[in-house]
């Protein structure tokens, strides 16, 4: 056979069957499922009179919707709470299982998946969520699907789809002291732009990825779809095997062995082909701060807003017109002295006990700067919230003034009450910073959780590499 | 799904780069748990001066009179004209749902993400890729003629202007022929159902991990 790359494995062993012209029907081993985009698949199913092909292969959790603050007297809002009910009682019906609002293990839908153990490597995965692309961390194929799709997961155990191209964006080499994999992410999406992955599924590889925590590898693939791909993936090392050995739904026993050995193949081979091929000096890398509406509207940290005069293409340069006008900046501000009123660490991209960890050693011992009006932490899960609060993070975030919540998707979309009023600036881990994402009028910088940390004791974008800590 | 074959609409121009679901189709909308009556709310930071909650009337909302769809001469439109990258963003199928629920039957651009368009052909929308010259050109052909229709033939795949000029446009054989007959994903897969029975064992033999204890 000849050399495949780690994306055409996947493929190749999930292909149920194929026609002429390329369209495939692709087998889904897990489907995740949240409480936004599932309510109409599932009246669908209803109303068609089908059942879920294998109940077993799907597990839900409400996260999107969920408030962050006391969960003891439920859901006051009334929508938020028919949407959450609306799961519950379909999860009952059709037998799924689910992680509710209550339970210890609730949290954002990708948080959970790799903690439970409920992604495993080799997997396809999908789920109605464009960030499902994060569980490629661990060697799957995982993409967000539509409600229509979800429907379609649910019914037949299978995805229609055709191959996409295979693109490698190799981070060569190290990255320097202080830099995370947010900032590999950003600076990946500021080089390629936010279409640069389309049409693709990117592999990430180089010795900078490799280096990566198996954390900071879902961070990475988490934004390959701002980078217009709809899968990411990184093959399966001993770290991978390592992260997943031991979890609740990961296979113990005999079965754990025979899987084990299974996963060393999930590599691509040496000489595979990619499509494309894009490499990145991990050395140049610096801390990101995203300026704009659009996560490929970053810089790094010691440089400036830039000038929608100097762009020659003018479809950009109104975008950029639009974007400066929409932040509230200036042509040619230094990015470190952009002054948020708001912090947000949180997020899929960056909600784990890692970045909870980076953010809280900037934070020790210091107050939230003045200017600073509110500095949310939402862990990405019960558990998260749980090991930070064993390991004493929760104490390090209260003292310097920081709110400390409960798991959810929170102010990364703004479904919940954590939103951000018109005009008010916020430094988010979050993954996207378009208009109106985080709140109508809302005003998205997109930085790491340490980067997050640095402006809310400073009260402004500063190299986080500067400060004594 | 409605079948799509032919179609003689007005065009709506709507000239940004990289418009997302988020501008689509504002998150709050998303609390609905229907498929549809997202129309009035299609582009709702853009197309109304105040915040839209669910369940507003939007008939007595305060219209931006910036924003091209509330002009007069676009009442009506069923073709959006759009630039590249259009629908990039989440996965919420809530975006082609509120452009179907006002009227949009297709949409012209030079790109599109993945999920939008896939999202799009599953509920009767024809995501139209022309190359970004022919974009520019219906742009500035929108612009000074009011009125201003195209027709697009999906059987023969083309767009022709008011003029007689034929854009050609590829599109996915099989997504066609779904588009063309209404046809519905589920039951075509369904007809397939004793290969994916004999998949499944198959799979349970090579990794059967994956099917619980
Ligand atoms: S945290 Fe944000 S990006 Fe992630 S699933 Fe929730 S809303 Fe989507």
């Amino acid at each position: 056979m000849s050399a495949q790359t780690l994306y055409d494995k996947l493929w190749d062993r999930h292909l149920v069957r194929c026609d002429d012209d390329g369209t495939c029907l692709l087998y889904i081993d897990r489907h995740l499922v949240h409480e936004v985009t599932s309510p109409q698949a599932f009246e669908g199913l209803r109303l068609a009179g089908r059942l879920p092909w294998r109940s077993g292969a799907n597990i839900a959790v409400p996260d999107h919707n969920v408030p962050t603050t006391d969960r003891t007297i439920g859901i006051s809002d009334p929508l938020s709470r028919i949407q959450v009910e609306t799961l519950d009682a379909n999860c009952e019906e059709y037998g799924i299982t689910e992680f509710a609002m209550n339970d210890i293990r609730q949290g954002i839908v990708h948080i959970i998946g790799p903690e439970q153990g409920v992604t495993l490597p080799g997997m396809t995965i999908v789920c109605g969520d464009s960030h499902t692309s994060t569980h490629g961390a661990l060697g799957t194929l995982a993409f967000g699907i539509g409600t229509s799709e979800v429907e379609h997961a649910l019914a037949t155990q299978c995805i229609i789809q055709k191959k996409a191209r295979n693109m490698l964006v190799s981070v060569d080499g190290q990255v320097g002291p202080g830099i995370t994999a947010k900032d590999i992410t950003l600076a990946i999406i500021g080089k390629i732009g936010t279409a640069g992955g389309t049409g693709y599924v990117i592999e990430y590889g180089g010795d900078a990825i490799q280096a990566l925590s198996m954390e900071g590898r879902m961070t990475v693939c988490n934004m390959s779809i701002e980078a217009g791909a709809r899968a990411g993936m990184i093959a399966v090392d001993d770290k991978t095997i390592d992260y997943v050995e031991g979890r609740p739904y990961a296979p113990g026993g005999a079965l754990w062995g025979q899987a084990k050995a299974d996963w060393q193949s999930l590599h691509s081979d040496p000489d595979a082909y990619y499509d494309r091929v894009v490499h990145l000096d991990a050395a140049t890398i610096q801390p990101q701060v995203t300026w704009g509406t659009s996560p490929e509207m970053v810089v790094a940290v010691d440089g400036s807003v830039p000038d929608p005069e100097e762009e020659s293409d003018p479809v950009k340069r109104e975008g950029m017109q639009a974007a400066l006008a929409y932040m509230g900046l200036a042509a040619k501000t230094p990015i470190t002295e952009i002054y948020p009123d708001t912090i947000f660490i949180g997020s899929c991209t960056n909600a784990r006990i890692e970045d909870l960890r980076a953010a809280a050693v900037v934070v020790k011992g210091h107050k939230l700067a003045a200017n600073i009006k509110r500095a949310m932490v939402v862990p990405g899960s019960g558990l998260v919230k749980k090991q930070a609060e064993a390991e004493g993070l929760d104490t390090i975030f209260k003292a310097a003034g920081f709110e400390w919540r409960e798991p959810g998707c929170s102010m990364c979309l703004g479904m919940n009450d954590d939103r951000l009023s018109p005009k008010e600036r916020c430094a988010s881990t979050s993954n996207r910073n378009f208009e109106g994402r985080q709140g109508p009028g809302g005003r998205t910088h997109l930085v790491s959780p340490a980067m997050a940390a640095a402006a809310a004791i400073t009260g402004h974008f500063v190299d986080v590499r500067t400060l004594e800590v | 799904m409605d079948a799509f074959s032919t179609l003689n609409g007005l065009v709506a121009p709507l000239d940004r780069s990289n418009v997302d679901t988020d501008a689509i189709i504002p998150k709050q909308f998303l609390k609905s748990i229907k498929r549809t009556g997202f129309g009035p709310n299609l582009f709702d930071e853009w197309r109304y001066l105040d915040y839209g909650e669910i369940g507003t009337d939007c008939s007595k909302r305060p219209l931006n009179p910036d924003f091209v769809l509330n002009q007069k001469r676009y009442q009506g439109a069923q073709i959006l004209l759009a630039r590249e990258n259009f629908g990039c963003g989440s996965s919420r199928e809530h975006a082609p749902w509120a452009l179907l629920d006002y009227g949009f039957r297709a949409v012209i651009a030079p790109s599109y993400a993945d999920i939008f368009a896939n999202n799009c052909f599953k509920n009767g929308i024809l995501p139209i890729v022309l190359s970004a010259e022919a974009v520019v050109t219906l742009f500035a052909e929108v612009a000074t003629a009011p009125g201003y229709q195209l027709n697009i033939d999906l059987e023969k795949q083309q767009v022709t202007t008011p003029a007689g000029v034929v854009f050609d446009f590829a599109v996915d054989a099989f997504r066609k022929k779904c588009l063309l007959q209404g046809l519905d994903d589920i039951s075509l897969t369904l007809a397939h159902v004793e290969e994916i029975k004999a998949f499944e064992v198959r799979r349970k033999i090579d990794e059967p991990w994956l099917f619980g204890p």
